[in-house]
């Protein structure tokens, strides 16, 4: 059976479906869905980091004129039954491969005895308006009694101060090591070391839309659908399932158009359990919008690591061994457990043969908004410790920071290589594929050379100048299992109908994944309907995290479409009566081969595939053509990527300007190029906000300082360079497709290459920036102008 | 007081200010105009930031403002912010009062008790408070026209384009031959009030506009001023950069005058 | 509560009626009274941009007016961009150069870079890069959406 097809789709820059309705103003987020007798909720909010709450009284609140109900944590309690461990939990194997702890207190729906951040919800409002519950929401009266707050992560380990969750009786909620070789002996006999620590700061990905959602519950068929700005609508239903305790199939949850994600949106937070729980009870809709200062509170921030990273090197500039130690503040609550952490215990050494490594890792638990996943996902972190280190390396010998890297690069024929170490998803760690010096080579020289580079920041220097260049490298495993479903179904039309357990939140899915079933069946995207982030439309599904969707939906609606293309053959066979073998899909439809005109339609085929009276399928071939599969990864799959970037920095202001910004990046075969750059270029803009603008900052108290997009600064058109990109396809031999995923990647090296390029810059005054962010006076101090 | 509303509706969405009657000025007619007599432009309080941006008499004869309002914040806003409004408002961080008091601008308050017209040098107060009392309104500013033959420039600096300023140095010079005939420098963002660097401009004046005398003023202007500390730079970086922008609005123009 | 007031506007060329409290923001009044909800609102304190609207022909952010200034007012919103289900050219440069992923941020760039382009229809890169950060986007890193309303103005130029 062979499968011609005219046109291939994958690989082309097809213009997006989705762009319609959303440039016509036609989208649908969860904001705009209006139902009958919809209301609307508030939350009243903590705005102590840390106190026992002695009382709360919604007394004023209750009597409100268009309040219809308003509950307090112990409230809740007695209504609710008891809440299941919501977190993402690692797979067994790694469970029993990687010696750790972790003890992750549940968070509540509403704070019961305490409240353990800024932000932290106690009490809901459900009234005929937002205005009115906001109303309500200032009328609530709260009795604290406070305690002192934790916000250092790093005085938070030590015992005898205050502790976040008292049951553990420490703040250390999570720990692990993983080692390979020898790292003491190999370190002290090392010819060089250097010791520093690297700082990578609080911040996070601050969708354009907030989070969202409506609750609506059908009295006829006690069930529940729930509409969600959400990532993960296959984990919600599971979470909402238990709380409202009804069977799955009575609960649904669907993520219409979303505002993007980046992590922040891609687990289940209390407020996606407790609204459609009120919808349940009050018998409407309930509808909640969080706005801005509340999503800068209450929706998960990220990073925040501080490690001790030790390397010891030869004359060359070759690393012999890489200590790290290093403690993530994740703040109140962990809803992702260890994931993160481990991440950047894996993706540490990057591109580079480290043959004896150590990491340890202590995950602290402060007074601050909970962390999670945002863009990188733990990996940013280990990058910019690595990618200072190696330019700490070169200056210590002398030697050019790209030599540094060539020199410990793994080449290309070293592909597959075996790490030695085991991902999160338990399985060893190979890198199946990948040139990374080739990119190395073409990010340097779409800056213009190293060389070339060199002479004119020595011009420059002699005249009161400074240009810096920088370099950042990374790998990526993407493409994470445990699954992602596909469901294949050849309409009585003759279209095709997939749907699968992505949900999306501007990757361009409907469009992408419409080019891929079009080359699995010979048809154009056009006859194609992608239905995503529906659990109604699909039975199980994991949801968009981790740089997975491509991989895991591609491959899984391959499986599922070869499963059904057997069954069409063999019908299509019968109507043609001719052997599956001299048969090929062509034109939308099964062709003989060879032969021209002798063709039936798949619509004929659907037709003969019906169950009853007058089908016509052979004997054994059951009705129906839709076939579903779960694609379950054997496990990720590598990609990788070089950042290069010159700046000139402004010494007497700190105002760094990036004049050339490059990116070489391999993300295996690609769907579609011009949506590739896009993810691409828009996670470079998140990585380059965060090394030079954003930032979620605390003071001793835990009030957040940072509570208004006047002080959270997101870059804006002014403040992203254009960027360059060149591309690299190693496709990975891990999925049918080739396919490696994409979403992340531009958001892992950027601090570090602008880092790079401002110690680079300000090499005369010997400086180095071995934290985030980097600010226009740490520039000017550390340039002695004042 | 409603005027352009870029300031007083954030503070109302986020609760912070609860008023519990607003009067809308936009709705109060014959505010907004641009007018230009012998000597001074009066501007209507309620008149658009961004009319102001557009208007060929402010270019001609005020373009110091024109080119400072460009820097207050983004079209969108300047489509409704009034230079009343920013001027009653006087965050410390602004462009508009830095120009009242460098081009030695006056408003006019109206009240129960009539009229009177406030010069910049006493119209800020402190932090966020002008002489305005509780029953007035502006309802007009003016300006004397800029020399013919002025040099001028406004420089800033603020972590994004159209931010507040962290740090902003104004400056109009009038030259003759090697003379300095009258330097006019203020600054924003480095303390509760906008000001009038008095010190520096004598510099000025009697030095001249060589690199040696500019870079003496750029150091008395940053002797003058005293800086907050906040989230966005301490009060030492602050007087540095007060230094260092005064410098270059100097040297800008200077360029420009004569 | 306090007494709701009388509204008559007109918005994309249609008049509406509606009343509303003195404190409902203007982007509430569009989206819910209205129904209007292809302006969107991110920041509910004038920073984002998203919630942009033409507001007498200039460009103003809907979230920090009051519904009760629009009486009288005429207002064009995203939906009132594309004629008879034709793409205006900014809409069409927009879907060409992928200067949209998630589709929050483009009511405000629309409406933006319309109001803009009035003002300046032969704009450097440069230029439109300044215009365009009176909105945020989270998802394009901008340079699309660059290159979107300098195509878009190339064809405005030549269909005039």
């Amino acid at each position: 059976m062979t499968t011609a097809r005219p046109d291939r789709f994958v690989g082309q820059s097809i213009l997006r479906r989705e762009d319609r309705r959303l440039l016509t103003g036609q989208g649908q987020y969860v904001a705009d869905l209006v139902f009958p007798r919809m209301l609307h909720a508030a939350f009243v909010r903590s705005p102590v980091a840390h106190a026992r709450i002695r009382g709360v009284d919604l007394s004023r609140a209750k009597t409100m004129p268009g309040v219809v109900i308003a509950l307090s944590g112990p409230d809740l309690m007695r209504l609710l039954p008891p809440v299941p461990d919501t977190q993402l939990s690692l797979p067994e194997k790694w469970c029993t491969t990687v010696p750790h702890k972790l003890h992750n207190p549940q968070q509540p729906l509403l704070a019961t005895d305490k409240v353990r951040h800024v932000g932290e919800a106690i009490a809901v409002i459900v009234a005929e308006s937002r205005y009115i519950a906001e109303d309500a929401a200032e009328l609530v009266s709260v009795d604290f009694e406070t305690l002192p707050a934790v916000v250092d992560a790093q005085e938070a380990v030590k015992p005898g101060g205050s502790i976040v969750h008292e049951q553990l009786r420490t703040n250390i909620i999570g720990e692990f090591a993983i080692a390979k070789g020898d790292v003491d002996a190999v370190l002290a006999r090392a010819p060089h070391k250097l010791k520093r620590r690297f700082y990578h700061h609080r911040y996070s990905g601050v969708p354009m839309e907030c989070r969202g959602v409506v609750g609506v519950y059908d009295q006829r068929t006690d069930s529940v659908t729930i509409w969600s700005s959400t990532q993960v609508v296959h984990w919600l239903r599971r979470e909402a399932s238990a709380i409202l305790d009804l069977p799955e199939g009575r609960v649904r949850v669907v993520a219409p158009d979303v505002g993007g994600g980046f992590g922040v949106k891609g687990h289940v937070y209390p407020e996606d359990l407790l609204v459609p729980f009120l919808a349940r009870r009050i018998v409407r809709p309930v509808r909640w919008i969080e706005d801005r200062h509340e999503h800068l509170m209450c929706s998960t921030h990220s990073r925040d690591q501080t490690h001790e990273l030790e390397i010891g090197f030869d004359n060359e500039g070759r690393i012999l061994a890489v200590r790290d130690q290093f403690v993530a503040d994740c703040g109140a609550w962990n809803p992702i457990g260890i994931g993160v952490v481990y991440n950047s215990a894996v993706h540490l050494t990057g591109p580079y043969k480290v043959d004896n490594l150590a990491v340890s890792a202590r995950l602290v638990s402060t007074n601050k908004v909970p962390s999670a996943p945002y863009r990188g996902a733990g990996r940013p972190e280990a990058n910019f410790a690595m990618e200072r280190a190696i330019d700490l390396v070169a200056g210590a010998l002398a030697l050019e920071p790209a030599e540094v890297r060539r020199r410990n690069m793994i080449p290309a024929s070293a592909m597959p290589y075996a790490i030695g170490l085991p991902y999160r998803d338990g399985e060893p760690i190979i890198y199946d594929s990948g040139d990374f010096p080739a990119g190395l080579e073409k990010a340097l020289a779409a800056v213009g050379g190293v060389e070339p580079f060199r002479e004119r920041q020595r011009a420059a220097w002699a005249k009161g100048r400074y240009l810096g260049l920088g370099i950042g490298c990374y790998t990526e495993g993407t493409g994470v299992g445990p699954f992602e479903g596909a469901l294949v179904r050849i309409e009585p039309n003759g279209k095709i109908h997939v749907a699968g357990g992505a949900c999306a939140q501007g990757q361009g899915m409907e469009t992408v994944f419409a080019q891929i079933v079009a080359d699995a069946w010979g048809v154009r995207p056009e006859d194609v309907t992608i239905t995503l982030a529906d659990t109604a439309a699909i039975s199980m599904g994991f949801g968009t995290i981790a740089s997975r969707s491509t991989v895991t939906l591609s491959a899984a609606i391959h499986y599922a479409s070869e499963k059904l293309r057997k069954k069409v053959m063999s019908i299509a066979g019968q109507l043609l009566q001719r052997a599956v073998v001299d048969l090929e899909l062509r034109d939308g439809g099964v062709a003989v081969v060879g032969v021209p005109g002798r063709r039936v339609s798949l619509a004929q085929v659907a037709r003969a595939a019906r169950p009853g009276w007058d089908h016509g399928r052979p004997v054994g071939v059951d009705p129906g053509l839709e076939e579903t599969h779960y694609f379950e990864p054997q496990t990720v799959t590598w990609t990788n990527a070089t950042h290069a970037a010159i700046v000139e920095v402004d010494i007497e202001t700190g105002r760094v300007k990036i004049q050339k910004y490059a990116i070489a990046h391999d993300c295996g075969v690609v769907v579609n190029p011009m949506l590739l750059e896009g993810q691409i270029v828009g996670g470079a803009a998140q990585g380059l906000g965060g090394i030079l603008l954003e930032g979620y900052t605390y003071d001793a108290e835990g009030q957040l300082l940072t509570g208004s997009l006047m002080d959270y600064l997101l870059p804006t058109a002014s403040d992203i360079p254009d960027i360059t990109l060149i591309h690299l396809e190693s496709p990975s031999p891990l999925n049918p497709l080739g396919v490696k995923g994409v979403g992340e990647g531009g958001a892992i090296a950027p601090p570090a290459t602008v880092a790079n390029a401002i110690s680079d810059a300000l090499a005369p005054f010997k400086v180095e920036f071995n934290q985030t962010p980097i600010t226009p006076e740490q520039i000017v101090r550390a340039a002695n102008q004042f | 007081m409603l005027a352009g509303g870029q300031s007083l509706i954030p503070m109302m969405n986020f609760r912070i200010a609860t008023p519990a009657a607003i009067i809308d000025l936009n709705r109060v007619p014959d505010l907004d105009y641009i007018r230009r007599e012998i000597g001074i432009v009066r501007i209507g309080a309620m008149t658009r930031q961004r009319k102001i941006e557009f208007s060929g008499v402010i270019a001609e004869t005020l373009p110091l403002l024109r080119d400072a309002i460009k820097l207050v914040g983004h079209l969108p806003t300047r489509s409704r912010g009034t230079i009343g409004g920013s001027l009653a408002h006087a965050d410390p961080a602004a462009e508009l009062p830095m120009m009242l008091e460098v081009l030695e601008g006056e408003v006019v308050a109206h009240g129960p008790s009539g009229e009177r017209v406030i010069k910049a040098s006493e119209f800020f107060r402190s932090l966020l408070a002008t002489a305005l009392t509780s029953e007035e309104i502006l309802i007009e500013v003016r300006f004397p026209v800029m020399p013919g033959n002025a040099g001028y420039a406004v420089e800033e600096f603020a972590r994004r384009h159209g931010d507040f300023a962290i740090c902003a140095v104004a400056a109009v010079l009038v030259r003759e031959g090697e003379r300095c005939v009258k330097a006019r420098l203020a600054t924003s963002g480095t303390g509760p009030i906008p000001l009038r660097l008095k010190a520096a401009e004598g510099v000025l004046e009697q030095k001249g506009l060589g690199n040696a005398a500019i870079e003496e003023a750029a150091k008395v202007a940053a002797r003058a001023v005293e800086p907050m500390n906040d989230q966005n730079g301490s009060a030492e970086f602050r007087r540095h950069l007060t230094r260092v922008l005064t410098g270059r609005a100097l040297r800008r123009a200077a360029e420009g005058s004569g | 509560m306090s007494d709701l007031v009388d509204i008559k506007l007109t918005v994309n060329g249609t008049s509406y009626e509606g009343r509303a409290e003195p404190r409902k923001l203007l982007v509430d009044f569009l989206r819910e009274d209205l129904g209007l909800t292809g302006t969107h609102s991110g920041c509910e304190h004038g920073i984002c941009g998203v919630c942009t609207v033409l507001f007498n022909g200039e460009a103003a952010r809907s979230c920090i007016m009051m519904a009760v200034q629009a009486h009288g007012a005429e207002i064009t919103t995203i939906e009132g961009l594309a004629k008879d289900g034709n793409f205006h050219p900014l809409q069409g440069a927009f879907h060409r150069e992928h200067g949209l992923q998630c589709g929050f941020c483009t009511p405000g760039m629309l409406i933006v870079a319309l109001d803009f382009l009035r003002i300046n229809p032969s704009p450097t890169e440069e230029e439109v890069r300044e215009a365009m950060s009176a909105v945020i986007c989270r998802c394009t890193g901008y340079r699309n959406i660059v290159r979107a309303v300098v195509a878009a103005a190339e064809m405005m130029r030549a269909k005039r």
